[in-house]
């Protein structure tokens, strides 16, 4: 918990690129459980353009496998607001992803 | 050791006889002291009505005059920095003294929310739990203290809201909330206050609260993080809505098994009193609609706004079928795979002769048997405290580190002659279990775990060895 620490996203660029050729990045946040099983707060992330939050989850859950286990049972939110799988993101968006804390 | 061992428990009984009396006396004068109370209150205000009026100008007495608003005097006088608060005011302090607010669970989030709900002047303050006062509540749970140890926790919380608030109602449920009473129980509140440490209790809550028509207001916090959110309030989401799926039983994290700082559960806490005090006066707008998120580390709170009500939603939905009857008869620890008791789990993987005893193995080593006990908790576990001579290797970076493991058997037997034995320990026996079922797919087909692990080992072996 305490070695939470922030990173930069280093995939290789060929494989960011939209249809159009261009690409975006997206500043992902992670809350309680997906902090455990991430090690971090927060990852900026590059994405083709006209990605959905569906497509930076797959990402995500590539890059952390772990994330899966959670996968259906989190709230998503886009740049502070509920927003669904299918919602398109656009360039420095903030997307956060909260599974629910039990603990008391 | 025998002697010693007998001497300590006589005392713990002894100790444990004299709490009780205590408990009994302290409630006893605190019973008394009420009932003087409100014998001098009364006495004043008949006199004072009868020397002013005389018998012959009642109706100018201003002790009348201030009654119309409901307020005593000892209410306008307690509640005063309420009353001047231009946005709260008299209406708002007269509604929360007519209102009833039940909190569900006296632990972290509760201590606190009980303590400002009844100082606030909720005119009746219910209280569930069925746990009792232990000596690793208190670094967060600060409506217990010392003197309770031992006691339930209803009774403890009971005794510090009276003694902040003796003109307010307190009612005691000494239960655990099952779906057998909850109905019952939480129909005889306005609003409910979701404090409970475990996810089955939560998804009960909502859906009892969704069945009864009462807005929640629910918090959680864990390690360094906190969620707020009220639910079921006017026409907004219940916690279904959010959550249709609950989380795998492995991502259900306890304060008792992964850590929490004191103070987080006390900021959630105070804010769950902040959104039943609005809600239950009418003030303000509460927290619907929206989930709160605290993270200590950053020392940020951010409001995320969460969808509306789901018309799919299972519970609260367009087309539910949900009632009274389908909640008593729903099983919360199936559909959530984890019990709605704090008590942890007992797993049995392994067949006894798998297994040795805490008292087996303290024999083994005054016996001098050549062997390795490998010790699975996490790295921060095993700093707190450990068995002399044993080896953290951490059940997550188990099959990795399975050289250092035989390394340190074939020291052994180089040491003491052939076949050392290899025993593995944890905190509560469950994860000892995992490990020597790794290790005997790993060909160590003689690996044994301890039963109950260093629990049982301070239980049954050394009452001095520290535990967490």
């Amino acid at each position: 918990m305490m070695e939470v620490k922030t990173k930069e996203d280093n995939l290789p660029a060929a494989t960011t690129v939209g249809k159009d050729g261009s690409s975006i990045q997206i500043k992902v946040l992670f809350f309680a459980k997906a902090r455990d099983l991430t090690g971090l707060t927060e990852l900026s992330v590059e994405v083709p353009s006209g990605s959905t939050a569906q497509d930076c989850l797959n990402k995500l859950v590539s890059k952390f496998p772990n994330l899966d286990e959670i996968r259906h049972c989190i709230v998503l939110a886009l740049n502070e607001e509920y927003t669904t799988d299918s919602a398109v993101v656009k360039d420095k968006d903030e997307l956060a992803i909260i599974p629910p804390i039990s603990g008391g | 050791m025998e002697s010693s061992g007998g001497n300590a428990s006589r005392i713990r009984r002894e100790i444990e006889a004299l709490k009780d009396e205590k408990a009994r006396i302290e409630q006893k004068i605190l019973e008394l002291e009420n009932q003087l109370r409100e014998e001098v209150s009364l006495a004043p205000q008949q006199q004072e009505n009868e020397s002013v009026c005389d018998g012959c100008c009642p109706s100018l007495s201003a002790a009348d005059a201030n009654l119309a608003h409901g307020l005593t005097a000892g209410s306008i006088y307690r509640y005063s920095r309420h009353l001047l608060l231009p946005s709260f005011g008299v209406q708002a302090q007269s509604n929360l003294l007519k209102s009833s607010i039940l909190v569900v669970g006296a632990g972290g989030l509760g201590s606190p929310a009980l303590l400002y709900l009844a100082a606030s002047g909720v005119g009746r303050l219910g209280i569930v739990d069925h746990d009792v006062v232990e000596l690793n509540n208190m670094h967060r749970q600060v409506i217990h203290t010392e003197t309770y140890i031992g006691q339930p926790k209803v009774k403890s919380a009971a005794a510090a809201c009276q003694s902040i608030n003796s003109t307010i109602q307190i009612v005691e449920h000494e239960q655990a909330l099952r779906t057998s009473n909850a109905l019952e129980i939480m129909s005889q509140y306005d609003i409910v206050v979701d404090a409970t440490d475990n996810a089955p209790s939560r998804y009960m809550i909502s859906d009892c609260c969704v069945v009864l028509g009462k807005p929640l207001v629910s918090g959680a916090a864990l390690g360094l993080e906190g969620q707020l959110t009220v639910y079921n309030y006017k026409g907004g989401p219940c916690y279904r809505c959010l959550f249709p799926m609950p989380p795998p039983a492995t991502a259900c994290q306890r304060c008792s098994d992964s850590g929490v700082l004191g103070v987080v559960p006390g900021i959630i806490g105070c804010l769950q009193a902040l959104e039943a005090i609005k809600i239950a006066s009418d003030v303000g707008e509460p927290l619907s609609g929206q989930m709160l998120l605290f993270d200590a580390l950053s020392a940020r709170i951010r409001s995320v706004k969460i969808r509306g009500r789901s018309p799919q939603c299972e519970v609260c939905g367009e087309n539910t079928t949900f009632n009274q009857q389908r909640f008593k008869d729903f099983d919360y620890e199936k559909f959530t795979q984890s019990p709605l008791s704090t008590s942890p789990q007992k797993l049995k993987l392994l067949t006894p002769e798998s297994r040795i005893t805490s008292k087996e193995y303290k024999e083994r080593v005054v016996s001098g048997e050549p062997h390795v006990l490998v010790d699975v908790r996490p790295e921060h576990h095993y700093k707190i405290v450990s068995l002399p001579k044993s080896l953290n290797i951490p059940l997550t970076s188990l099959e990795a580190r399975v050289p250092e493991i035989s390394s340190a058997l074939k020291g052994q037997e180089e040491g003491g002659g052939s076949g050392a034995n290899l025993y593995v320990i944890c905190r509560r026996g469950n994860d000892s279990q995992r490990a020597v079922e790794c290790l005997q797919n790993m060909g160590f087909d003689l690996a044994k775990d301890i039963v109950g692990g260093l629990e049982s080992w301070a239980n049954d072996v050394d009452p001095n060895f520290p535990m967490y």
